[in-house]
């Protein structure tokens, strides 16, 4: 079953607008980063589209995606160039960094995630709104990196304290790798298959099951 | 003033103190007992007037621990380091942190990192390790990560 966000609808409200230029595809969901999954049947006076609702909602939820300002090693001056005018990751819909969680899409873990860092990092995510995706930026996030022997203090690798989607390598990785990162995970959601997105769907009516836990 | 007049001022206040030769700064090697003495003078002679403390930490040389203290005057712009060796069980200094205050915090993290005990510290608690922290201490060369470890 399908929730919509308050943003999703949003997105989707301008999903019409933007029918007549964008490109349909005619095979669906693959194509380009910004083609609406859909079949457009000409008719006189207009046309109609075909689609489903489970593609639409990928492709309006991929081509928006806010990330949370989350960065705590050099990772993130890489994430910051990545925002920045040379890379603009606007240009993939990411501009729009959020400081709370509550109003962010996707953490990207920039940085060594410390013992101490833990417990706040699964806070953060635990206070994002579904649906939620987690990119691990660079050798720390994914493993410990450079920490991974001899060291007292350093988690290794994000994944033991919340899930993640997509993994980026490097020390720290490329502004590219990062944008390749992002549309990775774009391409994720559109095809249906980030980590969310592939569980059991959760019943619509969850209040007995919520009150029996 | 300069290195050789620290160095005769310095051995005029306190006898036993000895100089290290070679390094960039003079430094001056105390016993452990008598550092605290040392540090009251340094810091009050009008001379001398040693107020800012920049640096303070340990090192271990598995054999002993080495406390390290640079101390610079910001009115003469002289540097001082003194030096301390400590015994590797048990490792007691005296505090500084009522001369200096900053020394409070560092005094705090040389404490949770080589496990010195600076006798007369207001509030030795763990700095930066988590609370409940057991186990040694994580700047000592035999410490052992309980995760994954590599032995040279």
């Amino acid at each position: 079953m399908l929730r919509l966000k308050t943003t999703d609808r949003q997105k989707m409200s301008s999903t019409s607008n933007n029918l007549e230029t964008s490109e349909a595809s005619p095979s669906g969901r693959s194509g380009g980063a910004s083609s609406f999954p859909g079949q457009i049947h000409e008719t006189p006076g207009g046309g109609i589209v075909l689609s489903k609702l489970d593609d639409v909602i990928n492709w309006a939820r991929s081509n928006s995606l806010w990330p949370l300002t989350f960065a705590t090693s050099c990772c993130g001056i890489e994430m910051m160039a990545v925002a920045a005018a040379k890379y603009d990751f606007s240009r993939f819909g990411f501009e729009v960094a959020r400081a709370s969680p509550r109003q962010a899409d996707v953490i990207i873990i920039a940085g060594t995630i410390v013992n101490k860092m833990g417990p706040v990092l699964k806070r953060l995510y635990d206070q994002m709104a579904d649906p939620k995706y987690v990119i691990a930026m660079g050798a720390c996030a994914i493993s410990g990196g450079p920490f991974f022997y001899n060291t007292y203090s350093v988690v290794k690798g994000a994944d033991h304290v919340i899930p993640v989607d997509v993994y980026v390598a490097g020390c720290p990785p490329r502004p590219e790798a990062l944008l390749h990162a992002l549309i990775s995970l774009q391409k994720k959601i559109k095809n249906g298959l980030t980590r969310e997105q592939i569980q059991t769907p959760k019943p619509l009516s969850g209040g007995d099951k919520l009150h029996q836990i | 003033m300069t290195n050789e007049e620290l160095k005769s001022k310095i051995t005029e206040l306190l006898a036993t103190a000895t100089v290290e030769e070679g390094g960039q700064s003079l430094t001056i090697n105390v016993e452990p007992g008598e550092w605290r003495l040392l540090a009251e003078r340094l810091r009050n002679d009008p001379s001398l007037f040693f107020d800012y403390l920049f640096c303070l930490t340990c090192i271990d040389w598995k054999t002993h621990l080495t406390m390290v203290y640079h101390l610079d005057s910001t009115k003469f712009r002289h540097v001082v380091v003194i030096k301390s060796k400590l015994p590797a069980d048990n490792p007691v200094i005296e505090t500084v942190s009522d001369i200096w205050k900053t020394a409070d915090f560092h005094e705090r993290e040389v404490y949770e990192m080589f496990g010195v005990n600076f006798r007369g510290h207001p509030d030795l608690r763990l700095l930066i390790l988590p609370d409940g922290w057991e186990g040694k201490r994580p700047m000592l060369k035999d410490f052992e990560d309980p995760v994954n470890m590599i032995r040279l």
